[in-house]
């Protein structure tokens, strides 16, 4: 009998063990195990690791990439590094997205917030960085590391905590940037006006609209030329986040909560309508770069990037405009215009970097080590002091290198460009002023819904439609659906909290339980009627 | 006994692995694979639908290239023209270079399914309803332009402007296909001033599949010509031969003159003699 009870239950067992990974299996099949940092480094294995970058179109910035591979290679010869290079973001994230699901991303990518969230829709895909940043030996100044790591804590706080999603983070910022509003000052005292230190919506709507005034032949007074476009953006999408963030109106909420779609934005596209219907006010998607007009005295207030410096001003060192087409002017960098002069709010904004998990944790490891090293003082202050990019590290902030670069403001004008390093400046003086708007599964299509509301104003008004409540309400749907909006989920990236149990998987749990309750039931009866057969 | 036990198993192996085929309706619980589609076609699906205001264009009048040209940047236009050739079709839009016989065109990101690119070949008959736009100088019906097919067929021959080049004339055959002879290879700096044939990017930050950039000088005046990577990639004729250029190669190029503050034309072919 006995023999008989010891052959049911491992019959049970067996299929206990059975059952089990079947159940468990029907979660994250497909999916990466999640990462778990390595005791050590296993330098003794060779690892191909694939780093998708993007840089500005700046031979610079790809000969700092190349330099810091090279270095990185050199102090871990176990690894090697192959860049694929990009100049726009939103390439690398559909590339990223149709790679996830062939299972073959990157392991390092510059990328943005918004979009990791994206890439984290699957389980183990992005790999969390706060055990590796904290480990002692690998992590951020950690002391297995074999090069001069900066510390946690040597991390500017603000930049390192945007790429927290959820409650991890999921990436390291590698170069921050704001936008800036790049005056032609000569201009605007040719129209009567005093240039403030803090610009304000109003007074740049009223110097555009001053600087319309024609001449008898059509040209414009202030410039004697054909063209005239006193006021461009270049981000649509940034131009309305500051603006409700500024005015305090609702974006969305960190859940995930579209509330973009309200009578503060109504209020602005008004706005944006009236001063694009008199030609005062174009953007980059209609009018082309901000640059190019102000550089040709064409333009009198240009938003743009602080990473897009070294194209403003009369003696700017890129550009693509001919030279004959440059005429002289003071360029003045001021922050983007504020409704409160006293609480400036300015969007931060640049490269972060992530890591996509595999199934070999070492080269994860080595990914991570490669990633860490990025910031490093070397690659932060070569990186930085191409464009107005702020580095990410105090470390690199505060060293002795960084601080003569910055005291020596117009020496020349490429490294030292003075437009370049004022608009740097206002980054770092403003560093508690900056902000990010919140970081969920469906952000990046809301990003893009604020600037269509612009682009799509601006359009309407320039080709004679009527814009009111009935086109801003359509307009309301048009981008709703256009970016679906209406399916976003409210959960914010990471790990969100889903809830109770639905009542069918309760039911289902249930009746388990009830199952193994009788199974257990039915092995006591017949161990207890054998006993009492024996 | 035995039978229920095993009965009772089955049905709770089938409920638990049905419980988890059918998971959530959440998104946030979607599988991987579907949501990373999902997000791939967003974009597709939503530039599918025409903006009202495009349909209501459908109304104006069929423009000659002279009454296009005539008409005021942010006009509606409409016009009938044939395909010469297009650039990668993505999202639902594609970007063509059109002609027909009284002018060219340039065509931006009209809204087009993958199915429709595909029938776009080059002689292609296409009515596009529009607006006109100007993009620092390069004159073109602005992005979301609609469009349908027509009958009849038209391919045009290159204009030959070289003699034009440098001169304020060149902007009358603008987005035409037009040929360059004899023009001379001449060297391309990057931005490290190292001298090349031709350059990834404008300033050699680029690597293969990004824009080639060179230049060729004529009569001492020297001009700087792209091949446009979504025109024409890598693995094209024109692609190859321009990274087997050499400083001092003669050569005789066609390509459809777009501007850019200034002509920039995007090459299509070339012929070192």
């Amino acid at each position: 009998m006995m023999k008989s009870i010891v052959r049911k239950v491992s019959l049970l067992l067996v299929l206990a063990l059975v059952t089990a990974p079947l159940l468990s299996g029907c979660h994250g099949a497909r999916d990466t195990v999640a990462f778990e940092v390595p005791e050590t480094f296993d330098t003794s294995r060779q690892y191909e690791i694939t780093f998708w970058a993007k840089n500005d179109t700046n031979k610079t910035q790809t000969n700092i990439y190349e330099k810091a591979i090279r270095g990185f290679e050199e102090l871990y010869p176990n690894v090697t590094v192959n860049m694929r290079l990009y100049t726009d973001y939103g390439k690398i994230y559909n590339d990223v997205i149709t790679n996830i699901s062939t299972g073959t991303t990157p392991n390092v990518c510059i990328t943005y917030p918004d979009h990791i969230a994206t890439y984290m829709t699957g389980d183990n895909i992005v790999v969390p960085l706060d055990d590796l940043m904290a480990d002692a030996s690998y992590g951020l100044g950690g002391s297995e590391v074999l090069f001069d790591s900066p510390s946690q804590e040597e991390v500017v706080p603000e930049f390192l905590k945007e790429c927290v999603i959820g409650s991890n983070h999921y990436a390291l910022p590698y170069m921050r940037s704001t936008e800036a509003c790049y005056v032609n000052k000569t201009f605007v005292e040719k129209l009567g006006y005093e240039l403030p230190d803090v610009l304000t919506w109003d007074f740049v709507w009223e110097v555009s609209e001053a600087a319309m005034a024609k001449n008898a032949d059509g040209t414009f007074k202030v410039n004697g030329q054909k063209v005239m476009i006193p006021f461009i953006y270049k981000s649509t999408d940034n131009m309305m986040i500051q603006m409700l963030k500024q005015k305090g109106g609702d974006y969305s909420t960190s859940a995930g909560d579209i509330l973009i779609f309200n009578d503060t934005t109504r209020d602005l596209l008004y706005t944006v309508a009236e001063h694009a219907k008199t030609g005062a006010f174009s953007t980059f998607k209609i009018s082309s770069y901000p640059a190019n007009f102000l550089d040709a005295g064409q333009c009198i207030f240009a938003v743009d990037s602080t990473a897009g410096s070294t194209w403003m001003g009369s003696h700017a060192p890129l550009s693509d405009i001919s030279a004959d087409k440059f005429v002289e002017f003071e360029t003045a960098v001021r922050p983007v215009p504020q409704f409160d002069t006293a609480d400036p709010q300015m969007i931060s904004q640049g490269p972060s970097v992530c890591i996509f998990n595999k199934d070999d944790h070492q080269e994860v490891l080595a990914s991570w080590l490669f990633t860490s090293y990025l910031l490093t003082n070397d690659v932060q202050i070569a990186y930085a002091e191409t464009e107005g990019y702020a580095p990410v590290t105090l470390k690199a902030q505060e060293t002795e290198e960084y601080q003569d670069y910055l005291s020596r403001r117009g020496e020349d004008n490429s490294l030292h460009y003075d437009v370049k390093i004022d608009a740097t400046r206002l980054l770092l003086e403003n560093t508690d002023h900056t902000f990010v708007t919140p970081v969920f599964n469906g952000s990046a299509s809301l990003r893009d819904a604020a600037g269509q509301m612009i682009e799509n104003v601006a359009k309407s008004v320039r080709r004679k439609q009527t814009v009111d409540d009935a086109y801003i309400e359509n307009l309301y749907k048009e981008v709703t659906s256009l970016y679906r909006l209406d399916s976003i989920s409210a959960s914010a990236g990471g790990k969100a909290d889903l809830g109770p149990l639905p009542s069918t998987a309760k039911a289902l749990i249930g009746g388990l339980v009830l199952v193994w309750v009788l199974i257990g039931l039915y092995v006591l009866k017949d161990f207890a009627a054998g006993k009492k057969n024996a | 006994m035995k039978k229920k036990l095993a009965m009772a198993l089955a049905l709770t192996l089938v409920l638990a692995a049905t419980g988890c085929a059918g998971g959530s309706s959440k998104p946030a619980e979607e599988p991987a694979e579907e949501a990373v589609e999902e997000a791939a076609e967003e974009t597709e699906e939503a530039e599918a639908e025409a903006p009202a205001e495009e349909e209501a264009a459908a109304e104006v009048a069929v423009m000659s290239h002279e009454e296009y040209m005539a008409a005021a940047v942010d006009d509606e236009v409409c016009i009938e023209t044939y395909v010469q050739a297009t650039q990668s079709w993505w999202e639902d839009k594609i970007t063509v270079y059109a002609a027909s016989e009284d002018g060219a065109y340039f065509i931006y990101n009209m809204a087009c399914s993958e199915e429709d690119a595909a029938k776009l070949t080059p002689g292609t008959g296409i009515r596009v309803t529009g607006y006109k736009a100007e993009w620092s100088g390069e004159i073109e019906i602005a992005e979301g332009a609609t469009f349908e097919f027509i009958d009849g067929e038209y391919v045009a021959e290159a204009t030959d402007v070289t003699d034009l080049l440098g001169k304020d004339e060149l902007i009358d055959h603008q987005n035409e296909l037009v040929s360059f002879t004899d023009m001379t290879i001449e060297p391309i700096q990057d931005a490290d001033g190292n001298e090349a044939a031709y350059l990834y990017n404008w300033d050699g930050s680029g690597e293969e599949g990004s824009d080639l950039y060179f230049n060729v000088s004529k009569d001492g005046q020297t001009y700087q010509f792209t091949v446009e990577s979504y025109l024409t990639g890598p693995g094209t004729e024109v692609y190859e031969a321009v990274k087997g250029l050499n400083v001092g190669d003669t050569v005789d190029l066609t390509g459809f003159l777009y501007w850019y503050e200034g002509a920039n034309p995007h090459i299509t072919s070339v012929t070192v003699k």
